[in-house]
């Protein structure tokens, strides 16, 4: 609904009426929400719901079909960006066309799809929505069509009549049904829309098939043979402007002069004048206005009659005169009886050859950005724009692809096109990337892993921390100690390697046992990530020799792990009774070099600062002290003993 | 050879295809999974005879759709059970069977095993865990998930025959059968194991690991006639050839993709083929096979032994081209089979001369003369 100002208002069902609504956008919705306060004048206010709404206004996203038309355009975009640039002068322009021609068969196929989707769907509102972007693309495809002949193809005064003519006859009217009745039909001579259809032949310069219609009516009617033969003929020989380099412009000129004299010499003779529909014919030919007009129902639009004038006054029209002609067409067809519609306007902008506001236009009217910021992209490719810098900084071609590609990443699968966009928006196309990869809701981690590859190609450091820090923490509280190391590699993230290891190591504290030996068995390189890591999988290895029985190696590797401060202070407890049942073993193991570092870390831990004086406090704490004292002073004792004594060798 | 395979293609941008897998039934009908405006959906589509061949049975028509069906949660990887079943592996961490009626052309919901693959708590609403790999082999069902578990079921029993809880402390990846009783695994830090299901005891009987850094491993195939041959895909795109018979390191390590690599298949009929897809956009076909200037003969699909005979001296079979230890010495080709594109290529299947993929564009590709 609108309001008075002709701005739409939207009812948000659910919404309590009395309240007061607060909103804050977002990349393509709004959210709303019930506030304390009452309505304004009302003074009521009291504790509501506190219900959240989200309010979406763009539904081209979800629409099926139109994701097609991304994802192909995509990939025609992507190939332009990385076409060769040295390619000058005509081979780039030829690239460039069949670039545009390749943009126009992605929207044909889309409307294509569209349709079908239209004939098949039986719910009627559906069955609107798909017709109306049928249309919508069917407006778009002409208009880019238009755009191609004027500005990427550039076509010159000849070939530039006949690219108009090929566009009429593409999109202007549905010819082929009623040719189709009327051949179709018995006696197609005295079909009801026979004059029609040849009529609408002549008017979109199909000369051969108007004639071989016109023939079966002279085969009905042998009387008017004569004038048959003579409109005939005039018709075969009319000059038209080719494609190749066969005559000049000048040459063409004079040569529909003379036949243009030759259609005036018949006409003025009454040649035709028993047949009022001959004469009509060759006063079209004679680019009488009058008579064109008179055809109105059957061109239907004001740029078919802009064509059909061309046709038939000024075949040899340069690009710069198109406007002038354009815009009397316009008010001639129109007659005042109607306004022009945004559609008229966008192509009259085009005639004028005002880009600029072709685009302006477009982006009013159209809900998407799709269609300018592709055109305007291929236009920039032509070197068509001047740098218009907008007067926040960027130019026209990198804010329409900015907008339209912050359109895709409020989509779960299409943001990954819209990074690609980004990369080719050299200003301010990567600060963009930045801020909306971070928000890309990572729901498997399948999608994280997309993710990351993304940021990594682009040397975004940040996002890939960040990344990959959520991803270790959403593991990590999970019970996923392997996955949250496996993260924390990726990001080379030498905290959160920590972190996972102090929990390895509580959990060895609490239950005497290591969780998930496959991981810590097998941490190989990545282990030297973070000290407390190495900690880690060295301790382990300790356990592991001591199982083997290796007791020298296993010895070696604790004292090593507390004197070169791998082990952290708070753990040293712990490897000293570690120590014990290698001391109490039958062989001595450690050396008296050994012995006393271990006797100095056991005094370091127990002296010093008023933190560890809590040892002494505790029962259990101070037993185990008193236990390595004697230990060590035991095998102190046996180490000098065996050390002093000779021995064979 | 490239060309060739291109000029067949045959490309359907179909309803939404979002990253996943596609799995070949025959050569004529597959499967693929797709997300729509608001859910996700399975879908069977037949690439077969539409009375559309050419001259030389050459296809050009497009695939199309027979039936499908709404499902929960996107689809992780899927795998044809028989026939008529697929096995569909969820991001909720929900495993599915879908039959599909053949006579009618429907599909619907046989058999389901709800929060299969959960983190910590069963019963939280948000604690399902995506079930990233399935395996099948009529009846049993193996599947993996990002909680490290591996479930073992039958299809017309309700329970799981058989769980292994923290069988991994990291995400398994994928799972493939090595025998009948035994599976492969491996897991996002880097580790190929191999689980024997006879046992009950809860740690896999060998585990095998790449030297260095521990990069996480994506997708796992056994080679279908010898089975100590395994291959397997790294996040570094590194494809890792395996002798299980022999040492913890694999035979040979191939720079294939710069990206993560999604799917590794060997040809099942054909194993000197091998196809693998990445995340760079690519999808590599390489061909082992000996005699390389030779093209292999158009394969039918019972005469696996005789091709293999036709076009290789049997010793040269008997070893195995994959375990050579010098496989980029004119032995292997390796062929690019899409030039141009842009996003990954999340997953691929390849039955007899038929190979189907998805890529990121939301497009299926169907390749039916992959050999000619």
């Amino acid at each position: 609904e609108a309001d008075s100002d002709g701005a739409p208002s939207i009812l948000v069902p659910g919404a309590v009426p009395r309240r007061q609504l607060c909103f804050a956008w977002g990349p393509a919705e709004v959210l709303v929400c019930e506030t304390l306060f009452g309505r304004a004048g009302t003074g009521e206010g009291a504790p509501s719901t506190s219900r959240v709404f989200v309010v979406r206004r763009d539904q081209d996203i979800y629409i099926q079909t139109l994701r097609k038309l991304f994802n192909e355009s995509h990939g025609i975009f992507m190939g332009l960006q990385r076409s060769e640039e040295e390619l000058a002068g005509k081979s780039r322009k030829a690239q460039l066309v069949q670039v545009s021609k390749n943009y126009r068969s992605v929207i044909r196929a889309c409307m294509e799809d569209m349709h079908q989707a239209a004939i098949s769907t039986r719910d009627p509102a559906l069955q609107g929505q798909y017709s109306t972007q049928v249309s919508i693309l069917s407006a778009m495809e002409l208009i880019w069509n238009l755009c191609e002949i004027l500005f990427v193809e550039a076509a010159a005064a000849g070939p530039l009549l006949l690219r108009l003519l090929d566009w009429v006859r593409l999109h202007v009217c549905d010819v082929d049904s009623m040719v189709r009745e009327v051949l179709s039909s018995e006696n197609p001579s005295k079909h009801k829309l026979f004059w029609n259809v040849v009529d609408i032949f002549v008017l979109q310069g199909r000369m051969d098939e108007a004639r071989h219609l016109l023939s079966k009516e002279a085969s009905a009617n042998p009387t008017s043979m004569n004038m048959y033969k003579i409109l005939d003929d005039l018709m075969k020989k009319m000059p038209v402007p080719s494609l190749g380099n066969t005559q000049t412009l000048t040459e063409l000129e004079l040569k529909w002069q003379h036949w243009h004299e030759e259609c005036q010499r018949y006409l003025q003779d009454g040649t035709f004048a028993s047949n009022p529909h001959m004469e009509s014919i060759c006063k079209i030919l004679l680019g009488d206005e009058d008579a064109i007009l008179e055809k109105k129902e059957l061109m239907t639009t004001w740029y078919h009659f802009l064509v059909t004038r061309l046709l038939y006054s000024h075949p040899t029209v340069k690009p710069m005169e198109l406007r002038f002609y354009a815009q009397s067409s316009m008010d001639l067809f129109l007659g005042g009886e109607s306004s022009p519609e945004p559609l008229d306007m966008i192509l009259m902008a085009a005639f004028e050859f005002e880009m600029h506001q072709v685009i302006k236009e477009c982006s009013i009217v159209l809900s998407n950005w799709w269609f300018v910021a592709h055109l305007t992209d291929l236009l920039d490719h032509c070197k068509l724009l001047q740098s218009h810098n907008l007067y926040f900084g960027s130019n026209m071609r990198e804010f329409l692809l900015l907008e339209y590609a912050s359109g895709l990443f409020s989509h779960h699968s299409l943001w990954q096109l819209g990074v690609d966009y980004f990369d080719h928006c050299p200003q301010y196309g990567r600060v963009y990337l930045e801020l909306h990869i971070e928000r890309i809701p990572l729901s498997t981690e399948q999608k994280a892993l997309k993710v990351l590859r993304i940021c990594e190609q682009r040397q975004m450091h940040e996002q890939v921390r960040s990344i990959c820090k959520i991803m270790a923490m959403k593991a990590l509280r999970n019970n996923r100690l392997g996955s949250a190391l496996s993260w924390s590699i990726r990001a080379k993230d030498a905290a959160f390697a920590t972190l996972i290891s102090d929990r390895f190591l509580k959990d060895y504290c609490e239950r005497g046992c290591f969780s998930d030996l496959d991981l810590i068995d097998n941490l190989g390189p990545s282990m030297l990530l973070s000290d407390r890591l190495t900690f880690l999988g060295k301790y382990r290895e300790f356990h592991r020799l001591y199982g083997e029985k290796r007791f020298p190696e296993a010895a070696r590797l604790l004292l090593t792990l507390m004197t070169a401060h791998i082990a952290p202070c708070s753990f040293w407890m712990t490897l000293l009774t570690d120590a014990l049942p290698l001391l109490e073993q039958k062989e001595v193991i450690f050396s008296a070099e050994q012995t006393y570092e271990l006797m100095r870390c056991l005094e370091d831990l127990t002296a010093g600062n008023p933190d560890k004086q809590k040892f002494q406090d505790d029962d259990v704490e101070t037993t185990k002290v008193e236990m390595l004292r004697l230990a060590l002073a035991r095998n102190l004792a046996r180490v000098i003993v065996k050390e002093g004594t000779v021995e064979g060798s | 050879h490239g060309d060739v395979s291109a000029k067949f293609c045959s490309r359907r941008s179909a309803d939404a295809l979002r990253p996943l897998p596609p799995r070949l039934q025959s050569p004529d009908v597959f499967a693929t999974a797709g997300t729509t405006i608001c859910d996700n959906r399975i879908s069977i589509w037949s690439s077969g005879d539409l009375g559309n061949a050419g001259l030389n049975g050459e296809y050009h028509g497009e695939p199309r759709l027979l039936c499908d069906i709404q499902h929960n949660g996107d689809v992780m990887d899927m795998q044809f059970l028989d026939q008529e079943r697929i096995v569909v592996a969820s991001s909720t961490g929900t495993v599915t069977i879908f039959r599909h009626h053949q006579n009618n052309q429907t599909l619907s919901a046989n058999h389901r095993w709800e929060k299969a693959h959960y983190h910590v708590d069963q019963d939280t609403s948000c604690g399902g865990a995506a079930c990233t790999g399935v395996v099948c082999s009529n009846p049993e069902i193996v599947t993996v998930g990002e909680d490290g578990r591996i479930n073992l079921f039958r299809a017309d029993q309700k329970d799981a025959v058989r769980t292994i809880d923290n069988a991994d402390s990291s995400t398994l990846h994928a799972v493939t059968f090595l025998r009948t009783t035994e599976i492969l695994t491996v897991n996002s830090i880097g580790q190929l194991k191999i689980w024997d299901l006879r046992h009950q005891r809860n740690e896999p009987s060998q585990i095998f690991s790449l030297a260095g850094d521990r990069v996480p491993l994506h997708c796992v195939d056994r080679h279908p006639n010898q089975q100590h041959i395994v291959a397997t895909g790294g996040q570094d795109g590194m494809l890792s050839i395996w002798d299980i018979r022999q040492g913890t390191m694999p035979v040979s390590l191939l720079n294939a993709h710069e990206a993560e690599m999604w799917e590794v298949h060997f040809h099942p009929s054909d194993p000197d083929h091998l196809f693998t897809c990445s995340e760079d956009g690519s999808l590599w076909h390489w061909d082992a096979s000996t005699n390389v200037s030779e093209k292999p003969s158009f394969l039918h699909q019972g005469g696996r032994s005789t091709a293999y005979l036709s076009h290789s001296t049997i010793n040269q079979s008997v070893v195995s081209a994959w375990l050579s230890n010098d496989p980029t010495k004119d032995r292997m080709e390796i062929t690019n089979l899409i030039p141009n594109q842009t996003l990954s290529v999340n997953s691929l299947d390849v039955l007899g001369p038929c190979l189907v993929y998805g890529t990121d564009t939301e497009a299926i590709y169907v390749n039916r003369q992959l050999f000619a």
